[in-house]
């Protein structure tokens, strides 16, 4: 026998106790799940309305296109010419701005973040410019940036993506200049690098193909801020924030002082007491009203420059890498949604409000660090982040979160050390909780 | 023919597996199929990019699954450098 048909059959042997083991896990589930406890069934209808919420809300508006958009980045974007950048030769420079921005690019899932980090590191730039990819990678790879800003607003998602690019640049200097001294272990082989392809198309070809595939995204996405003004029949006037709707009344938070509550405080109101509520006139919202237009327009630009301008080929390997995309990280986010549905019903809130619930250099340190240890599935850290939100986690230690959480785990922490040492490794777990901290605790402050 | 390919078993790189054994099959090759998972392996391999394939121990694609097509042009030419050379 040889040794690939071993390995092969090897591979088949273990895939087939997998299946066994998911066989026996869900049979013990199901065999010792007590329904009658009314937490459990609470906790499984709120599993499914999260389900619900995700399908209704996120999916086909923002997490189909942005599947489609990652398929096309790793098809038609070269991404051995942004290697080349990263290369042994490179200038320093360059080497750390392209190595905290590249991620987009590169890391379009957090699969190919290890390898493209071991290879920078023992190939290529070096520890530093490796380092700081490390840490954007994983915040800035699309699908991240737009379920982000979409599910936990947008603000939060604009600093995950502009916060972990500033400080990937700072990660990856101190861990040049921490280890400096022993940056000459590389590995002896030549970095094969791919050879340069012709580009199949004019640089401004991608461009416009691309600019049109994220404003289509962007449209399709576009949040409504609820920005209204609000009359009351007693014929006071405000302006707010509209929340939450019920039957009976509804619930704002004050953009002005009014009746003796202070800017920024949530009211709730009976229906009865509201005159009328009226839309403010922003661009914000006449975008809103106009969005399927203005996403219609761009999904036939789309159409016809992937008619016109691609061969059917390239066309075919998008579309296959858009599904591999999906098969891989489609069934981890929705199963995550479920996972986080179910335990964030049975945590009791004032739990997490006690650890998490404001802005303070704790309840960031907090959140740091066991985003460093924990390990989140791909994306899965947005249900999480969310659900935690609505028990009462603040904004600044969610950014740390969602900052520390996927740039390093227990897992891959292994796979670094193998590859970078148990010092190396401990430096830069400690560098990112520290970095995420700060990055929350100013967001936090900002907020 | 020795044909490895290279990367740490994600979706991508079991799809040029698929596609090299596809091709490797259609052309009517005697090879080996080997995969390298491990990243320490990998990197002495000179690779910065998975998923990769070599052949014969010359890294060949870097970070990309080419189609079946490009593949057994890939492959074809391996096997008549291989002839030529024995």
């Amino acid at each position: 026998m040889t040794a690939g048909t071993f390995a092969t059959r090897w591979n088949r042997l273990s895939s087939e106790w997998k299946t066994f083991a998911w066989m026996v896990g869900v049979f013990l589930l199901a065999y010792y799940l007590p329904l009658s406890n009314p937490k459990v069934t609470a906790a499984i209808q709120e599993a499914f309305r999260l389900l619900q919420w995700y399908a209704r809300n996120h999916t086909l508006a923002c997490v189909v296109p942005a599947l489609f958009i990652a398929g096309a980045v790793i098809t038609f974007l070269s991404q051995a010419s942004v290697m080349r950048y990263l290369g042994p030769n490179s200038n320093k420079l360059t080497a750390y701005s392209v190595a905290s921005v590249s991620g987009g690019i590169l890391a379009v899932c957090s699969c190919s973040v290890l390898p493209v980090f071991a290879g920078i590191y023992r190939l290529g730039a070096g520890l530093g410019p490796a380092s700081a990819f490390l840490y954007s990678g994983p915040a800035i790879n699309i699908l991240a940036i737009f379920l982000t800003a979409r599910v936990l607003g947008f603000s939060i998602g604009l600093w995950r993506a502009i916060g972990a690019v500033a400080f990937a640049f700072v990660i990856g200097l101190l861990m040049a200049t921490i280890f400096r001294r022993e940056e000459g272990e590389r590995v002896a082989a030549q970095a094969a690098l791919p050879e340069p392809e012709a580009p199949k198309r004019p640089l401004w070809k991608t461009t416009i193909f691309f600019v049109c595939l994220v404003a289509f995204l962007v449209f399709s996405d576009w949040y409504n801020p609820g920005d209204v003004v609000v009359r009351t029949a007693s014929g006071g006037q405000f302006a707010a924030v509209a929340l939450q709707e019920t039957r009976d009344d509804m619930t704002f938070q004050l953009k002005e002082d009014w009746a003796g509550h202070r800017s920024g405080e949530k009211v709730t109101l009976a229906k009865k007491d509201l005159a009328g509520i009226q839309e403010a006139k922003t661009w914000v919202i006449a975008v809103y009203h106009a969005r399927w237009y203005l996403a219609g327009l761009m999904g036939l630009a789309v159409l016809l420059m992937t008619w016109r301008w691609m061969d059917r080929a390239e066309v075919g390997q998008w579309m296959r890498n858009t599904w591999d995309f999906t098969k891989l990280l489609v069934p981890l986010l929705f199963g995550g949604v479920f996972v986080v549905g179910f335990i964030s019903a049975l945590i009791p809130e004032t739990y997490v409000a006690s650890l998490v619930g404001d802005n303070s250099l704790k309840s960031n340190l907090v959140a740091s660090v066991v985003g460093a240890f924990w390990y989140f599935a791909t994306l899965t850290e947005i249900p999480i982040c969310e659900a935690l939100g609505k028990l009462g986690m603040a904004p600044g230690p969610m950014l740390a979160l969602l900052l520390a959480g996927p740039a390093v785990s227990l897992p891959n922490m292994l796979v670094l050390r193998s590859v970078m040492g148990t010092k190396k490794m401990l430096v830069f777990t400690g560098l990112v909780i520290v970095m995420a901290t700060i990055t929350g605790m100013i967001y936090g402050a900002l907020r | 023919m020795q044909l490895t390919v290279i990367g740490p078993g994600c979706a991508r790189c079991k799809a040029l597996a698929q596609f090299v054994e596809q091709a490797a099959k259609e052309l009517g090759l005697q090879y080996e199929l080997i995969k390298v998972t491990d990243l320490k392996q990998i990197m002495a391999l000179g690779v910065m990019m998975t998923p990769a394939l070599a052949i014969n121990g010359t890294v060949k694609v870097v970070g990309k699954v080419p189609s079946v097509a490009e593949l057994k042009t890939l492959l074809s030419q391996a096997a008549e450098a291989e002839k030529a050379g024995k």
